[in-house]
C-alpha cells in the first residue's frame, strides 16, 4: 500500500494500517514518489529551516524598504513598539512573520511555503514556537514533514495557487500547515492535527487575492502576520480538544469549491478588491512601467 | 495522471523573492538563454511582453533576467544587485516593454544576445511556480523546460541522421524524454531539440560534433 496524500482520511488510515507515525508516512511518500533518500530529505528540511531562520533575522536587521515603497520596515517597527497588545510572545510572532515576508518583498532569500506570497507564515510560526517552547531542531523537521503532508493534500483537493483559488489557497494553506506543525510539536495526535487544519481553513475561507499594483506586498505582508496568529489560535483550540464539526476533508473540498467559483478579478489579477481602489490605482500609476509599446492589432511577431 | 508533487514543492523551493513566476522563473529564463548562447553575452536587449511589460520593475524581473544572464541560480542573493554585478562583468543591457502581443503567453520574455558578431534570440515564458518553457531559439520553435539536460543539434538534413543521433544517445544508456525536429527548407538544415534524463558522455558529445553532416551541437545543463 502506497500513500499518495489524496485525502486526510487516507493519511490516517495509512498510519493505522502500516503502524507508522504521521510524519513517517510523509517521509515514505517522498522516498517512494521522488526516489529521495532519508538523508537527502532530512538535509533538505534542515536547509529550509535554516533559510527560514535567516529570513527572520534579515528582516529584523537589514533595511526592508521595497522598491515601490509600500513595504517599509514593518517588522522592526513592531519589534520596537512601545505598546504590546497581547504580551511579548504575540508581538514576537507578529514581527517574525512580518520579517520573513518583508524579506520576500525586498528580493531576499526565502522558502516558498507553500508559495512565495505566503513565505512569512511558516517561519514566523516555527521560529516563535521553537523560541518559546525550546523545541529541538529535529522535532521541528518532523513537524515540517507534517506541514508538507497537509500542503500535499490541499494541493490535490483544492489549490495552493492564488491565481487558481485566491489568497485562501496561499496564506490559508500556509496557516493550516503551520497550525498542524504547532499541534505536532506540542504533543497533539493526528486527529488533533486535522482539527487544527480544519479550524484554520474555516477561519481563512473565502479570502481573495487582490494585490495592489500586482505586487506581492499589500495586503500580502500583513496577511502573513494575521495568518500566523490564526495558526496559533487554531492549534490552541485543537490541543484543548475542540473538534471540527465539519470533517477536514470536507472543509478542504469547500475551500476548493469557493476557489473555483471565485471571480477571476479576485485571483491575483489585480483587478478587484483592494487592487481596484482609488488609492491602488494611483499607486499603480507610480510603480508600473508606463513606457511600453502598444502594437498595432495586425502585427506579426 | 499528473506527476505527484514533492514535499519540497510544499516547503520550497528556496528562492529569492518576491514572486516565483516573476522573479525565480525569470532568472531561469535568463540562465537558459546564457546556456544556449554558450557564454555570457556582451550586450543583451530584453523585451518584456504583456503582463510582464508593466510589472517587470515591481517584481524585480529586470534584475532577475540579468542575474540569469550572469549565471546566477534562483536562490543567489546577488540577484537583488544584479545591475551592479552586470557592470563589473561588462554586460550591457536594455529593456523594453510591449503591451499587447496577443499571440504570446501573458508572461513572455524575448532576449537578444550579442558578443563579437555572434547573435542569438531566445523567447521564453514563465509558466508559474518557477516553471519555464523556452519556446523559440533564433526563430526555431521548441518547448524546453530546463528541467532536463538538453541537446540542441543543428545538422544537415541527410537520411537516417535522426536515427543515428538517437542511437549514439542510447549507447550511453541515456533515455530521451522529449524530442522535436525543426527543418528549414531553404538550406536543408534541421534543428533537433532533445531533452534527455541524464547527461551523455563527453566523448559521445565530441563524436556528434565531429560528424561531417553535423554543424553544431550544444549541450545545455539543467537550469537550476
Amino acid at each position: 500500500m502506497d500513500i499518495l496524500f489524496d485525502s486526510f482520511e487516507e493519511w490516517a488510515k495509512y498510519c493505522e494500517v502500516q503502524k507508522v507515525l504521521p510524519h513517517i508516512a510523509v517521509l515514505e511518500y517522498e522516498m517512494k514518489q521522488k526516489n529521495r533518500t532519508k538523508e537527502e530529505i532530512w538535509a533538505g528540511l534542515a536547509r529550509a529551516f535554516e533559510v527560514m531562520r535567516e529570513a527572520v533575522k534579515t528582516g529584523l536587521s537589514d533595511d526592508m524598504r521595497s522598491r515601490s515603497g509600500m513595504i517599509d520596515n514593518g517588522a522592526k517597527r513592531v519589534k520596537n513598539a512601545s505598546v504590546s497588545v497581547l504580551g511579548e510572545n504575540f508581538q514576537q510572532l507578529v514581527y517574525n512573520a512580518l520579517a520573513a515576508k518583508e524579506v520576500n518583498s525586498c528580493m531576499g532569500r526565502i522558502v516558498a511555503a507553500p508559495t512565495a506570497g505566503a513565505s512569512g507564515i511558516m517561519p514566523g510560526v516555527l521560529t516563535t514556537l521553537q523560541n518559546l517552547h525550546k523545541i529541538p531542531n529535529e522535532k521541528i523537521y518532523e513537524a515540517m514533514l507534517i506541514s508538507a503532508g497537509i500542503g500535499l493534500i490541499i494541493e490535490r483537493k483544492a489549490s495552493i495557487a492564488g491565481a487558481v483559488g485566491g489568497c485562501q489557497a496561499e496564506t490559508g494553506t500556509a496557516a493550516a500547515m503551520a497550525s498542524g506543525a504547532v499541534v505536532y510539536c506540542l504533543g497533539g495526535d493526528l486527529s488533533q492535527i486535522f482539527d487544527a487544519v480544519a479550524i484554520t481553513i474555516q477561519c481563512m475561507l473565502g479570502l481573495i487575492c487582490d494585490p495592489v499594483a500586482g505586487l506581492v506586498e499589500v495586503p500580502c505582508v500583513v496577511r502573513n502576520a494575521s495568518a500566523a496568529a490564526i495558526a496559533f489560535s487554531s492549534a490552541q483550540m485543537a490541543l484543548a480538544g475542540l473538534k471540527t464539526v465539519i470533517p477536514v476533508d470536507e472543509v478542504i473540498d469547500a475551500m476548493g469549491e469557493v476557489g473555483a467559483s471565485m471571480e477571476s478579478k479576485y485571483k491575483e489579477t489585480a483587478l478587484g478588491g483592494l487592487a481596484a481602489t482609488k488609492t491602488a490605482k494611483m499607486i499603480e500609476k507610480r510603480v508600473l512601467v508606463s513606457d511600453i509599446e502598444i502594437l498595432p492589432d495586425d502585427t506579426q511577431l | 495522471m499528473a506527476e505527484r508533487s514533492s514535499i519540497f514543492d510544499m516547503i520550497g523551493p528556496v528562492m529569492i523573492g518576491p514572486s516565483s513566476s516573476h522573479t525565480a522563473g525569470v532568472v531561469r529564463i535568463g540562465l537558459a538563454a546564457r546556456y544556449i548562447f554558450g557564454e555570457q553575452p556582451d550586450v543583451a536587449n530584453i523585451t518584456f511582453y504583456n503582463s510582464f511589460a508593466t510589472t517587470y520593475e515591481g517584481h524585480g524581473s529586470d534584475r532577475a533576467v540579468i542575474a540569469g544572464l550572469l549565471g546566477y541560480a534562483t536562490d543567489d542573493d546577488r540577484i537583488k544587485n544584479a545591475f551592479d554585478h552586470a557592470k563589473e562583468a561588462h554586460l550591457e543591457f536594455h529593456f523594453k516593454g510591449v503591451g499587447n502581443a496577443g499571440i504570446y503567453h501573458p508572461n513572455t520574455i524575448k532576449i537578444n544576445m550579442e558578443k563579437q558578431g555572434k547573435t542569438l534570440e531566445v523567447l521564453g515564458i514563465s509558466r508559474g511556480g518557477g516553471l519555464i518553457a523556452i519556446r523559440e531559439i533564433d526563430g526555431f520553435s521548441c518547448n524546453l523546460s530546463g528541467q532536463y539536460p538538453t541537446l540542441i543539434i543543428e545538422a544537415g538534413d541527410v537520411k537516417g541522421s535522426i536515427a543515428f543521433i538517437t542511437s549514439v544517445i542510447a549507447n550511453d544508456s541515456v533515455n530521451i524524454g522529449t524530442m522535436s525536429v525543426n527543418r528549414t527548407a531553404k538550406n536543408g538544415t534541421a534543428r533537433l531539440f532533445i531533452e534527455i534524463d541524464s547527461e551523455i558522455k563527453p566523448i559521445s558529445l565530441e563524436y556528434l560534433k565531429q560528424l561531417s553532416w553535423v554543424h553544431e551541437v550544444k549541450a545545455i545543463p539543467v537550469v537550476t
